[in-house]
């Protein structure tokens, strides 16, 4: 028992989760085929049920699923599943009648719509359903109200609602204007900005993955790799003083961990080089400097004359300039991750004097 | 623009502001010579009727929209002075920014949790200050510079760490792990003419701004 509480205590470790969640993003877009089978699916399903039923008569582990706070997120795990499967389903099946040379299944019957009784009969059983389940979940989860509150005690730890849980992940790599600010600009802007950048009229009005490859592999990696599993993470794996968790281990608020951080002009002039730290910012921060106009300007540049000249070619200068903008931003959040997990880096540019720190 | 909408229109010039009358389909429209009404002419009689059947002969629809207008932006103008009156409220309760803490030898040297709850200061007595290079007191404001919250101290690990995202200070406040940028600041802190300390959060003290070397950041004994 002990044995398999720590494998995935293991698992809870951020490197493992993230890999993890990687890798299960990049097979699920590889082997489509595979993934889409209904014998996976319910594999799937059937495996979180047991994982969270066998789950719960761990005490560390009811504690934090159990949590009326934290029921939703259990929720979302299973509601997330199933829709990335069924639309990836849906997609590949219409893939399939699109190589055969068929019309694609909403294409079939165009001209009509099954309402009577097929609408209404499944609106109804919905409508019946959620009433329940609404019911049910407030009489029985109790809404967890706090002490009033006091300025000299922060509780510990203390977690955003779950919705804003993969936010204050962020914070914890970036500075605050960037993570608090910055980042959840671009994220709407660019949310926004998506039927501008992609053009592609096809699969509009119908599943398809041959048609949008990029599209939708880029979409899923930033919602579910990036946005849910942080929430995820933020919800069962982070403990008091935001330490990581795993799932079975106790929330020791002493667990120490070596955390101390770096920042990339320290890596540079101290371990590197050998002499002390510059006076000067600029000086000190030299390679940050150049490392991030390196990202943001001269990558893109490359880009567009190596790898991704033929998306440069379609989608010309300026939405390629805004779309692959916004691609790295979005990268930038994963590798800040690793880079703080792998090398304990702090900031690539550290410039406290006026609040620049990235 | 009080004109009688029944005023016989043949004759007058039609002005632009003017509001429009029905023309007999007998009368050329521009009559008067007026060579901007020619081009729209034509089109105006049909429209012109409407306007001259709406118009009520208390309130014209200019006067109406002017009123309306007006009274929308004096109840906003009103609605945002009482939130602005929100910012400065009749009382006050905020704790003193300055405030006596007893007298030096009440305190054994390291971190002093006494004064959080109701100045949100820490009292540290130690040995050898960093950038002082003496011994004495400084008072850390129990802020954390990333944010915000409000960190704890852990006595077994001898750090303290922010339950929001993690950040770790050294006793000193200098901060040492997770996102916080730079350490937690320094509050005056200097001997009353009663011999006890007095701490003053009103002025704050930054090391990244070299102020830690300042005599009032800290308290040499
Ligand atoms: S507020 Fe203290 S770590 Fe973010």
């Amino acid at each position: 028992m002990d044995a398999i509480k720590d494998f995935f205590n293991f698992f809870a470790d951020p490197r493992v989760f993230f890999l993890l969640t990687l890798t299960g993003f990049i097979l699920m877009i590889w082997r489509r085929d595979v993934f889409t089978t209904p014998r996976v699916g319910y594999g799937l399903q059937v495996f979180l049920v047991l994982f969270f039923g066998l789950g719960l008569f761990d005490e560390n582990f009811r504690l934090i699923v159990a949590k009326p706070d934290n029921v939703p997120i259990v929720g979302l795990v299973f509601l997330l599943l199933f829709f990335t499967w069924y639309s990836m389903r849906q997609a590949v099946l219409n893939d399939r009648r699109l190589d055969r040379g068929e019309p694609v299944e909403e294409k079939v019957e165009e001209d009509r719509v099954w309402v009577w009784p097929d609408l209404v009969y499944t609106e109804l059983i919905c409508l019946v359903l959620c009433s329940v389940v609404l019911i049910v979940w407030s009489i029985v989860l109790k809404a967890p109200l706090e002490q009033p509150a006091n300025a000299a005690a922060t509780p510990n730890p203390s977690k955003a609602p779950w919705y804003f849980l993969g936010l204050q992940e962020m914070l914890v790599y970036f500075d605050p204007w960037l993570a608090g600010v910055v980042l959840p600009t671009l994220i709407i802007v660019g949310l926004m900005a998506i039927p501008y950048i992609d053009t592609n009229p096809k699969g509009s009005g119908y599943y398809t993955f041959k048609e949008r490859k990029a599209e939708i592999s880029i979409f899923i990696f930033g919602f579910v790799v990036l946005w849910a599993s942080l929430i995820v993470l933020g919800t069962f794996l982070r403990g008091p003083n935001w330490n990581f968790f795993g799932p079975f281990e106790y929330w020791d608020i002493h667990k120490l961990e070596a955390l101390t951080n770096v920042n990339l002009s320290e890596y540079i002039w101290l371990q590197g080089v050998g002499v002390g730290l510059p006076s000067n910012w600029f000086v000190r921060e030299f390679f940050g400097i150049v490392l991030l106009l390196l990202y943001i300007v001269a990558l893109p540049v490359i880009l567009a004359r190596g790898v991704l000249k033929t998306y440069y070619e379609k989608l010309g200068p300026p939405r390629y300039c805004v779309g692959i903008f916004l691609f790295l931003m979005m990268l930038s959040l994963p590798m800040k991750m690793l880079a703080r997990w792998l090398f304990n880096l702090k900031y690539i540019v550290a410039i406290p004097e006026f609040f620049f720190n990235i | 623009m009080t004109d009688d909408p029944t005023t016989p229109a043949a004759g007058t010039p039609v002005s632009k502001d003017a509001p429009v009358k029905p023309v007999t389909p007998a009368v050329p429209p521009n009559l008067g010579g007026k060579t901007t009404s020619a081009a729209v002419a034509p089109r105006r009689p049909a429209a012109a009727k409407k306007v001259a059947d709406d118009t009520s002969p208390l309130l014209s629809r200019r006067h109406w929209l002017g009123l309306a207008w007006g009274s929308f932006t004096a109840a906003s103008a009103a609605a945002l002075a009482a939130t602005g009156r929100f910012m400065f409220p009749n009382v006050l309760n905020e704790p003193p920014q300055q405030f006596k803490i007893g007298f030096p030898d009440e305190y054994v040297p390291g971190v002093d949790e006494r004064w959080k709850v109701r100045y949100g200061v820490w009292i540290v007595r130690t040995p050898s200050d960093i950038v002082q290079e003496a011994s004495g007191f400084y008072a850390l404001i129990s802020v954390c510079t990333h944010l915000g919250c409000t960190p704890n101290w852990l006595s077994a690990e001898v750090k303290f760490k922010c339950p929001c995202h993690g950040s770790g200070f050294r006793p000193t406040g200098v901060n040492f792990e997770g996102p916080a940028p730079r350490p937690l600041e320094r509050a005056r802190i200097v001997l009353a003419e009663d011999g006890q300390i007095l701490v003053d959060k009103a002025r704050k003290f930054q090391f990244e701004l070299g102020q830690w070397a300042d005599p009032e950041s800290f308290l040499r004994s």
